[in-house]
């Protein structure tokens, strides 16, 4: 039999975006220590479910940290106390009998509540509708390997395209900057060679369209801190870097003047 | 279903010149904020380095003074270059707090209503990078009080224009003026600490290799600043620096403009 613990939990309750919300104090006594963070909720839903309560609405779907589906502040902190570690991975057994956990969902002005715990995080999903895919062309599927790419390339791009896409960063971010995830993003597929033809435009129109919706970047680093892939911050310099070339060269003008 | 702010900006009908056009961009406004920044730092440096001839006495500062309206010798007008120098400096300066305060703006906004029950947990912010836009309002208030009190001669009746050394003397023998010098400085040290770490990042020209070594230099240039700009009031202070044999206008050169 694994240790328990008991805990007193309170989690934020909202109906809807524009409801007023309020927090549910819970005592939950007898958690196994060796429940994920998620596998506790559903403990606590099973028992307001008993008492005819609604269950608390939290979002989740692999519980195996690569769907980027989980997400909220545990104390303060996106993702709770681990680092690298994403809600549906941490452990119970980091924390104490008797502690208080404070439960809340990612807050931003452009993650509006969608129910208790859940947020609406589709305006990521238009940040990769501007730019986030490659052209390639129809017909006979390439050979493998065809075209060569450098180990360390392969490695960078490997390292970006780990982020799920879970707002961890926005919800960390004094700003609620969403420049992590867009570097990421742009970090993928910019480095490798099927995604040079759209580089430069893939790169204005992924950074601009997360303008329309996010703060803007002052360097704290909270992001990386609270990313469960431990992004590199250095993207979004890579990512700077790109968008400003872009803008001033626009090499694409040359033939036309 | 909610639906998610994207900002509407109204974008002008008429194509803006392609710096203007940029400086719509948050990533672009950072960019040319960092590189402000450059020009600023560099002017601090060089200011504190050049006042460091006050520790050589009334007739090193009074005539390095003198020898910055004299920039360009004979190849230009007397005192040309050096509001060439002014005009810049003031330039980089509007451009850069124009930025800092719109990108605040903007951030804030993003933010939305602090919901938060339990504060933030920072993990990799500190205090130099969170009070940026406080370091930077007291830098601001502190060179036009800098300027009234040194450059314009408001606050005494000793003032003399080319007299560097009794004005500064007279300035600082003063404790509250001396601690109005220190606090500001202070600030501007935290200002420049995380500014300097942040510019690399903002500019794109972080390298993984030199990350570590970029904290230090943001540490040691910070540090030389602070310590150079704190010396000079308390070398006042402290009697290092006093009037013993001086005599106001003793140094007949050419005084003006
Ligand atoms: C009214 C005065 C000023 C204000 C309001 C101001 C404000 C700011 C703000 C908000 C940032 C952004 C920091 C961040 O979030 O990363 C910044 C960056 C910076 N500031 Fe200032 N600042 C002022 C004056 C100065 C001065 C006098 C210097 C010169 C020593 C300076 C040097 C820098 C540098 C180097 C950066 C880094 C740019 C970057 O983020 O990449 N600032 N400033
Ligand atoms: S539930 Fe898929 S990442 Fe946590």
């Amino acid at each position: 039999m694994s240790k328990m613990l008991n805990l007193k939990l309170k989690i934020w309750r909202q109906n809807g975006p524009h409801a007023q919300g309020s927090f549910l104090e819970v005592d939950a006594h007898d958690i196994p220590e060796d429940a994920s963070f998620l596998e506790m909720l559903d403990v606590v839903n099973e028992r307001l479910i008993a008492d005819d309560v609604e269950p608390v609405t939290f979002g989740h779907d692999c519980r195996e940290g690569i769907c980027g589906t989980c997400g909220v502040m545990i104390n303060g902190q996106a993702h709770g106390p681990e680092k690298g570690t994403a809600t549906c991975q941490l452990h119970m057994r980091k924390f104490n009998d008797g502690d208080e956990i404070v439960i809340e969902p990612w807050q931003a002005t452009s993650f509006p509540i969608l129910k208790d715990l859940m947020v609406d995080r589709r305006a990521f999903d238009r940040i990769v509708e501007a730019g986030g895919y490659i052209s390639a062309p129809t017909g006979t599927a390439p050979d493998a390997n065809e075209i060569p790419i450098p180990k360390e390339v392969a490695d960078t791009s490997m390292d970006a395209a780990a982020c799920i896409g879970c707002g961890a960063c926005v919800a960390a971010c004094p700003n609620s900057a969403a420049q992590l995830f867009t570097s990421a993003k742009l970090h993928h597929l910019n480095t490798l060679p099927q995604g040079q033809p759209e580089r430069w435009k893939r790169t204005e129109a992924m950074v601009e369209t997360m303008e329309d919706f996010f703060g803007s970047c002052t360097n704290h680093g909270e992001c990386h801190e609270a990313c469960p892939k431990e992004i590199s911050l250095d993207f979004i310099a890579f990512m700077n870097k790109d968008y400003v070339k872009s803008k001033i060269k626009n090499r694409s003008l040359a033939s036309k003047r | 279903m909610t639906t998610t702010a994207r900002r509407e900006d109204t974008k002008p009908a008429r194509k803006l010149p392609w710096i203007l056009e940029m400086y719509r961009s948050d990533v672009a406004k950072k960019w040319i904020m960092a590189v402000s920044g450059v020009i600023l730092l560099g002017y601090i440096a060089a200011h504190m380095l050049g006042n460091m001839k006050l520790y050589f006495g009334a007739e090193e500062i009074n005539h390095y003074g003198e020898s910055l309206r004299d920039l360009g010798g004979d190849l230009v007008p007397r005192t040309h270059l050096l509001w060439i120098m002014r005009i810049g400096l003031t330039a980089a300066f509007a451009v850069h707090i124009h930025a800092a305060y719109s990108l605040t703006r903007k951030n804030l906004q993003a933010r939305g209503r602090v919901r938060y029950d339990e504060p933030r947990q920072y993990l990799a912010a500190n205090y130099a990078s969170r009070t940026m836009r406080w370091s930077g309002v007291i830098v601001l208030l502190f060179v036009v009080f800098h300027l009234a009190d040194l450059t314009w001669g408001w606050f005494s009746d000793d003032w003399v224009r080319g007299d560097v050394y009794a004005n500064v003397y007279n300035s600082m023998d003063a404790w509250p003026i001396a601690l109005i010098y220190i606090a500001a400085n202070v600030a501007l040290a935290m200002h420049i600490f995380h500014g300097a770490w942040s510019m690399f990042q903002t500019l794109g020209i972080n390298n993984p290799r030199y990350n570590n070594a970029r904290k230090n230099f943001a540490r040691g240039i910070a540090g030389l600043i602070l310590i150079g700009n704190l010396s000079f009031p308390l070398a006042v202070q402290g009697g290092l620096v006093d009037l013993d044999g001086h005599t106001p206008g003793q140094y007949n050169l050419e005084y003006g403009e």
